[in-house]
């Protein structure tokens, strides 16, 4: 497996990056960890023929967590993620979820900004984020614009950043009580069967707010407002984690792969949805 | 497309090359360098035997670009023992039988190097799963887990000996 | 006794022979990087091959265009079928006896099949120009099913043999039928079935999977034009057999080539045969008198290389009401994919198949296997199996469970009442083999006894309750299995891959100064040759096993060997080896009489040294007597001391084991926990213990990937489905099981030392223990027969359909 030739460059700031992809425009992609893209170039399944390293760029680095705000630069790693005290204190979900992503060398590699810009269905960060609220910044020749992550993902592999933007930062408000990602796969290193993101708070015994997104089953992430909405209000008793499920159910496309039919992946998707709600509740 | 220049320092020695961008990081050290002890298992970053220890971190060098491995600092096997004096994990794994055929030995053993950098007196647990990137066909990971348990239990002796 | 001479225990335990777990000799080497495998090679001037391969399982070539590749700079040739067909080498013979195609020759049949080679400078150029072949196809039907292969209305697949309906193994039925191949009494049998109080009927399929050893195939090809000699290193499990088969086919004289097998990174089956990219590379040498290498990638490997399995098997056992079993029938339907390029024993085309009446005592049976041709890779090879023993193991093993659940009986007190008992061996089984040597009754006690058997039964039994009531979502499986193996291939009388016997060879030379070094006809691929034969060695001869280096695998310098598949190292080599020994030992004993100034039998061995009888004072050590050998003219013995055996072991071996396998299966999501593995081998005498129990976790590690997912699946137009090591399941240290092993040692009674083999046995066996404990934890909510491999959605699927999921 021997990749087509490329033009390296290796920018050290984002306006120089994204001068690089604004001259190049779709000839050029941004190289963040490679772990996706460089197999897909191996592969000769992506053609890439100006490849733009962001490692010099260090503004894309570092995590922050101030005033109850987290602010994570793009080209951190999964394993940053993991050993950040201060992200795992206000933000336990992210390691839960990052710890169940690929393989320890992959995570050394993989970035939260490569994860949630290459627009993979199988990637796991993109849900999270959209069960987390986060927005996105994006720097373009005319400026940095923010996204929504629930507003970011349009198709598989395609997004609302444009070829000559780059992904530079995630933001997101550090929430509050309980939390749980779970995910089935059929081994280390595979993508999810089905995976939850869910966020739950509770006052007096019910459950005041709720975030659900789910993860490779439809061609985006799936937020389900419909899902979360069906837990507001109760105690989450079996009947709303069921109700919440049915409605999960609705919003999500799953497709045949060799991980499983549809039928088998949308009950998955129930099952592994309604252990993260229990799970979160437990938490809150 | 062109050559470009790239510097290394591999095992501890400056290495200057030409290489095209595109070459991976593997090629680059068994073709260029002679440095054939990292092998190439899957070609796809699931198999782990291509591991080598770069800026501090594990990584599959199947997946990496000469191009981006440029002025990286890089420990391969070769640079964790050498025969008048292995290192305690190839002691280990000699002592436990955690290894058959040999080819995903090194890339095994320098995962465990890591690793254990960052985690000296693991469970067994925790070994299974920090060197769940690397495969291996032959033992069943059994006395791989035992060889690198030994092993940490070695160094963490030899480091409160030396206190 | 010389007050210097260490006790005989001492000097025993120093020589580290049979019995001790020695450390490795090879690990050295490997843990610093370096080993020397075949990608590791590199010659001045070496070129790099790279194929064009097809991307649909069937159509005509109507044409290969590659001008583009050849302008590309750093492109030395193109080769296709048009360029090899003058040599005769577009086609090649296979192992067992039919003929596959070495590059497209007006059709492909199969995805993936290799169309052209290209030869570059470098691997990079190599993979570009391949890219700038233009190859035009038509597409043509495509079958992926066996069943539907013999339909009278098929598509012809192999045109080649049309018209011809004699095949390697007898009559062809059909055109894309391969052979029939009928063991037992098949009058008989029917004759059983129809006049038994009981008889279970099932389908049991093994599904295709594939060896995938972590180091892919490959070779490098060098033609020395000015000498006229060949070499070509290349991952080889039978080295002298590619030697030979790459005389016959390229008519260079067999003197003049030189097969190195270097460092193996693991077999499994996968190196057995001979593959087109050998073949390619080598003519690329000749052609531009360079060194030429060929390393298949990962995608290749699973989508080309040597599958495995592949097996319908249709069963029928009959038994008496308290479970006697009185007969079994069998017909399987083997898919070889597009060419039958299995690598059996040539009287053998669905190998030892016919060991399918497992660890029983049938009086009857009878068993038929078809050949079928498929658009799908050619095999099937024995992945880490002495030849279809596997089938044959997961075959029985499952018609007992079926046969129990028609009895209502439990499949331990089954399988107990039907075991072929130790005073029955040698036994004749009713398919036509003689098992050596036995004793299933004490292996199977005492693995029911680990385990805490009727605690397990009770621990389920209050599973399924608390499943009923609804207060857990998991069932526990408890997989049973015995396995009896048959390896060893094999004696020369019926055991032959293309005419060359299947006996196995040692060469010994002992060293002035009393070390020595042995050389076999044998291959190691991680299972640690070098230091296991030496062991037999130290047992043999009395010098250290630390002074003896074991040479495998340069057919210029090692004695003519079969190679290492089949577990068959240790029957043949392993007692060639013993043999040579005691040729070195009776030539010495000559010796150590006349320096001793006594007859020849009044000198006895002990140890390391023969003594006078009667006068343990005078002696001769094994050094002593070798210096003697080359610095003393000794009247009618030839200087020097050195030995060759040729061994044509008179019998296969029998190994057998008992494993149990305790599994939680998650009813909603279909996932599974081990919570126990128990594997008991009885592998008669035992070598290096920490070497057997390595290959007991290491097989029974990849039955847990063939059972529990991993698959080569296709789609119905014959695309791989699996061609990744992201979709082809290969466990990490997470997923994979902790083992409990444990042994009984019934030595094989024809076996010089009595060693039986094992390497293979923990994959034959852990299968069916793994695929036993998920019926098993369905039994009681009515499954009898799910097909392998047991991954997520098929277990769910399981539970979906017995109405489980409410």
């Amino acid at each position: 497996m021997i990749p087509n030739s490329f033009q390296y460059h290796r920018p050290d700031s984002v306006d120089a990056a994204v001068a690089l992809l604004t001259q190049y425009g779709d000839e050029a992609r941004p190289l963040a960890g490679g772990h996706s893209l460089i197999p897909m170039m191996k592969l000769r399944m992506a053609d890439v023929q100006h490849l733009v390293d962001l490692q010099a760029i260090g503004s894309l680095k570092g995590i922050a967590v101030a005033g109850g705000t987290v602010t994570i630069g793009a080209m951190t790693t999964q394993h940053e993620l993991i050993n950040d005290a201060a992200l795992a204190k206000a933000v336990p979900l992210i390691r839960e979820a990052s710890l169940q992503i690929a393989d320890p060398q992959v995570r050394y590699a993989g970035t939260l900004g490569g994860n949630v810009a290459n627009g993979d269905p199988g990637n796991d960060m993109p849900g999270l984020m959209q069960c987390l609220d986060a927005v996105y910044t994006l720097s373009g020749p005319d400026g940095a614009r923010e996204v929504a992550a629930r507003d970011f993902y349009e198709a598989a592999y395609f997004t609302a950043r444009e070829d000559n933007e780059l992904l530079v930062s995630v933001r997101f408000d550090a929430p509050k009580g309980g939390y749980a990602y779970e995910k089935q796969k059929r081994k280390i290193g595979d993508y999810a069967t089905a995976a939850a993101a869910v966020l739950i708070e509770k006052s007096g015994g019910k459950c005041t707010s709720a975030s659900i997104a789910m993860t490779n089953l439809a061609d985006t992430p799936v937020w389900c407002a419909a899902a979360s909405e069906a837990l507001v209000g109760s105690s989450l008793d079996d009947a709303a984690i069921g109700a919440a499920v049915a409605a999960m159910k609705s919003a999500i496309d799953p497709q045949e792969d060799n991980r499983g039919p549809v039928e088998f992946k949308t009950h998955v998707a129930g099952v592994v949805l309604a252990r993260a709600i229990s799970r979160a509740a437990s938490r809150a | 497309m062109g050559k470009m220049h790239i510097k290394l320092t591999v095992n501890g020695k400056e290495e200057e090359l030409l290489a095209e961008p595109r070459e991976l990081l593997i090629h680059v050290l068994r073709e260029e360098l002679g440095i054939t002890g990292p092998h190439i298992g899957c070609e796809t970053s699931h198999c782990g035997a291509c591991t080598v220890d770069m800026n501090g971190k594990s990584v599959k060098s199947c997946t990496v670009f000469a191009a981006q491995a440029n002025g990286a600092e890089i420990t391969t096997i070769e640079g964790l023992g050498n025969p008048d004096g292995l290192h305690v994990l190839q002691e280990m794994f000699k002592e436990h039988h955690g290894l058959q055929c040999g080819f995903c030995t090194p890339g095994m053993i320098t995962r465990a190097y890591r690793f254990l950098q960052e985690n000296p007196d693991p469970t067994e647990e925790e070994v299974r799963f920090g060197m769940s990137g690397n495969l291996c066909r032959c033992t069943g990971y059994q006395n791989i887990v035992k060889a690198i348990l030994a092993a940490a239990a070695e160094m963490n002796a030899a480091k409160e000996a030396a206190q | 006794m010389n007050e210097m001479t260490p006790p005989k225990e001492e000097r025993s335990a120093a020589l580290k022979g049979l019995g001790c777990s020695r450390k490795r000799v090879e690990d050295a080497r490997f843990t610093q990087g370096k080993g020397n495998y075949v990608d590791d090679i590199k010659m001045p001037g070496m070129l790099f091959g790279d194929f064009v391969r097809s991307p649909y399982a069937h159509a005509r070539v109507k044409s290969i265009n590659a001008d583009k590749a050849k302008a590309l700079p750093g492109v030395i040739a193109v080769l296709t079928a048009a360029d090899l067909a003058p040599l005769n080498l577009h086609w090649m013979p296979t192992l067992a006896g039919d003929k596959q195609m070495v590059l497209a020759d007006g059709k492909v049949l199969f995805q993936g099949q290799e169309v052209a080679f290209v030869v570059a400078t470098d691997r990079y150029v190599a993979a570009d120009a391949v890219e700038l072949v233009e190859v035009e196809y038509e597409e043509l039907p495509v079958i992926v099913d066996p069943f539907k292969a013999l339909a009278k209305d098929a598509t012809v697949l192999r045109e080649d043999l049309e018209g011809n309906m004699e095949g390697a193994h007898g009559p062809r039925r059909h055109h894309n039928h391969i052979f029939t191949w009928e063991q037992g009494d098949k009058e008989a049998t029917e004759k059983v079935l129809g006049s038994a109080e009981v008889v279970a009927e099932e389908m049991v399929f093994y599904h295709r999977t594939h060896p995938c050893p972590i180091e892919t195939c490959g070779c490098v090809a060098s033609m020395d034009k000015v000498n006229g000699k060949l070499t070509v290193w290349g991952t080889f499990q039978a080295p002298h057999a590619v030697r030979t088969v790459a005389s016959l086919i390229s008519g260079i004289a067999e003197h003049n080539i030189r097969i190195i097998s270097p460092d193996i990174g693991g077999g499994f089956g996968n190196k057995v045969g001979v593959y087109p990219g050998y073949i390619c590379a080598i003519v690329a040498s000749i052609v531009t008198g360079v060194p030429v290498k060929w390393v298949e990638d990962r995608m290749e490997n699973l989508m080309a290389t040597a599958f495995a399995r592949d097996y319908w098997m249709k069963g029928k056992i009959a038994a008496t009401k308290d479970g006697r079993i009185t007969g079994l029938w069998c017909h399987t339907t083997a898919d070889h994919g597009a060419f039958d390029a299995c690598a059996d024993p040539s009287k053998f085309p669905a190998g030892f198949m016919n060991i399918c009446t497992g660890s029983y005592d049938i009086p009857t049976a009878y068993l038929a296997v078809d050949g079928v041709y498929t658009n799908k890779a050619p095999g099937g090879v024995a992945y880490r199996c002495s030849f279809r023993v596997t089938e044959a193991a997961y075959f029985i093993e499952r018609m007992i469970e079926v046969l129990a659940i028609e009895l209502g009986m439990d499949a331990a007190e089954l399988r107990a009442k039907n075991f072929i008992r130790k005073e029955q061996f040698p036994y004749q089984s009713a398919l036509g083999w003689e098992y050596d040597s036995g004793d299933y009754h004490t292996a199977w006690d005492k693995a029911l006894k680990a385990v805490g058997y009727e605690d397990l039964r009770k621990e389920q039994a209050q599973r399924i309750a608390d499943f009923k009531a609804g207060k857990t979502r998991k069932l526990l499986g408890i997989g049973l299995t015995h396995f009896t193996e048959i390896v060893g291939a094999g004696p020369v009388k019926n055991c032959d891959i293309l005419g060359l016997g299947m006996f196995d060879s040692c060469e010994i030379r002992i060293h002035p100064t009393g070390s020595a070094i042995a050389r076999l006809g044998t291959i190691s691929q991680g299972q640690g040759h070098a230091t296991t034969f030496a062991q037999i060695l130290a047992s043999e001869i009395g010098i250290p096993a630390d002074d003896i280096t074991l040479e495998e695998g340069d057919t210029d310098t090692a004695p003519y060997g079969l190679g290492t598949y089949g577990s068959r190292s240790t029957p043949v080599a392993g007692a060639a080896t013993a043999m040579a020994g005691r040729k070195i030992r009776a030539k010495a004993q000559m010796i150590a009489a006349y320096l001793l100034e006594v007859h020849d039998g009044d000198v006895e061995w002990e140890v390391d040294r023969f003594v006078v009888k009667g006068a343990p004072e005078r002696f001769k050590t094994m050094k002593e007597i070798a210096f003697a050998a080359y610095n003393q003219a000794i009247p009618g013995i030839e200087p020097g001391l050195e030995a060759v055996s040729y061994y044509d072991p008179p019998n296969m071996t029998y190994p057998f084991g008992a494993y149990i396998c305790v599994m939680e299966i998650d009813v909603d999501t279909g996932e599974h926990e081990i919570r126990q593995f128990y594997a008991l081998d009885d592998c008669g005498t035992r070598i290096n213990p920490m070497i057997i129990e390595g290959q007991v976790h290491g097989g029974a590690t990849e039955g847990y990937a063939i059972a529990m997912g991993q698959e080569i699946a296709y789609d119905e137009i014959g695309n791989v489905k699996t061609g990744t090591l992201m979709d082809f399941f290969l466990p990490t240290a997470w997923e994979t099981p902790h083992y409990i092993t444990d042994h009984t040692v019934t030595p094989s009674p024809h076996h010089p030392i009595g060693a039986k083999g094992v390497g293979e046995s923990p994959n034959v066996g852990s299968v069916p223990a793994f695929s036993n404990a998920v019926h098993d934890a369905f039994r009681a909510f009515g499954l009898r027969q799910a097909h392998m491999p047991h991954d997520h959605w098929r277990i769910w699927k399981i539970a979906n359909d017995l109405g489980l999921h409410g």
